[in-house]
């Protein structure tokens, strides 16, 4: 059984890389390389995975999934610049695909083996674009 | 594995209809979509493409070549036409189900993505049209 909760956060951030030239990040990046930076409202949604307990009939209760999203997530990354003020985006580039991935360390480790599991990770930078991680090595997808 | 996915918008008219069938039996077979002059849909379309997260610049896929890639190979051809008339293969009698057009969307795409991704780049993963609030169209590309 797969349960989903979902949570939005707005952040601003630049695409761009600081090794490279302006010429050569508005290449790769395009809109999102303006140094000033732009912003979004993300929606994530969030995935766990795992039996319905037998007692309370739930996968997890969905009180804590929220208590760790608004923790995890929420406090550190709504109305933040993600560049300025959420490590590791200091030093990596905050595209779509890689807060993905950071999403996925950060609320993993509150999933461990022997409960509900985390399974994906969708993550909506706007309404016409979204990117789904399943873990490394595609640990949470459906077989 | 991460899977990036874009949505795209068209807006199309399609009859369903089968010349091989009687009115009644085409009537029967697809009710209102049989209608003799056509309607139409707001068509959203998803792209999903699967990879690997490049190292130097986060990204999957190379989303401006995408965007090109849909806009030149369906979105010129079918945004604003009448299907049935306009857009092979349903010029030459394939009837344009949804599933029908999801499937002719995906031969259109990986007929050029290799070309536009190269033979290492992100795979076409899935094709998805929403048609209706209530009616979708899925299908894995492998």
């Amino acid at each position: 059984m797969r349960i989903t909760r979902k949570a939005e956060f707005s952040s601003s951030h630049v695409c761009a890389r600081p090794d490279w030239n302006e010429e050569q990040n508005q290449r790769v990046y395009g809109a999102a390389a303006n140094p000033h930076g732009h912003g979004h409202n993300y929606i994530l949604e969030v995935t766990l995975e795992g039996p319905p307990d037998p007692v309370t009939g739930m996968v997890l209760d969905l009180k804590t999934l929220k208590d760790v999203i608004n923790d995890e997530v929420i406090e550190p990354f709504d109305h933040k610049h993600l560049n300025h003020e959420v490590p590791p985006f200091d030093r990596v580039v905050p595209t779509a695909e890689n807060i993905a991935c950071e999403l996925w360390k950060r609320l993993d480790r509150h999933f461990p083996e022997g409960g509900a599991r985390l399974q994906r990770i969708r993550l909506w930078e706007t309404q016409d674009l979204y990117v789904d991680y399943h873990g490394p090595a595609g640990r949470g997808e459906a077989n | 594995m991460l899977e990036v996915t874009r949505r795209y918008h068209f807006s199309a008219s399609h009859r369903l209809h089968v010349e091989s069938f009687s009115d009644d039996a085409n009537v029967q077979m697809f009710g209102k979509c049989n209608s003799p002059f056509g309607h139409g849909h707001n068509y959203m379309l998803e792209v999903t493409a699967r990879g690997e997260v490049d190292e130097a610049t986060g990204l999957v896929i190379d989303q401006p070549a995408l965007n090109e890639l849909v806009e030149g190979a369906v979105l010129r051809d079918m945004d604003m036409k009448y299907l049935n008339e306009q857009v092979p293969p349903f010029t030459q009698g394939a009837v344009p189900t949804t599933e029908n057009v999801v499937d002719e969307i995906r031969r259109r795409l990986q007929a050029r993505w290799a070309d536009t991704f190269g033979a290492a780049g992100p795979k076409l993963a899935r094709i998805r049209i929403i048609e209706t609030r209530k009616n979708e169209f899925e299908m894995s590309c492998g």
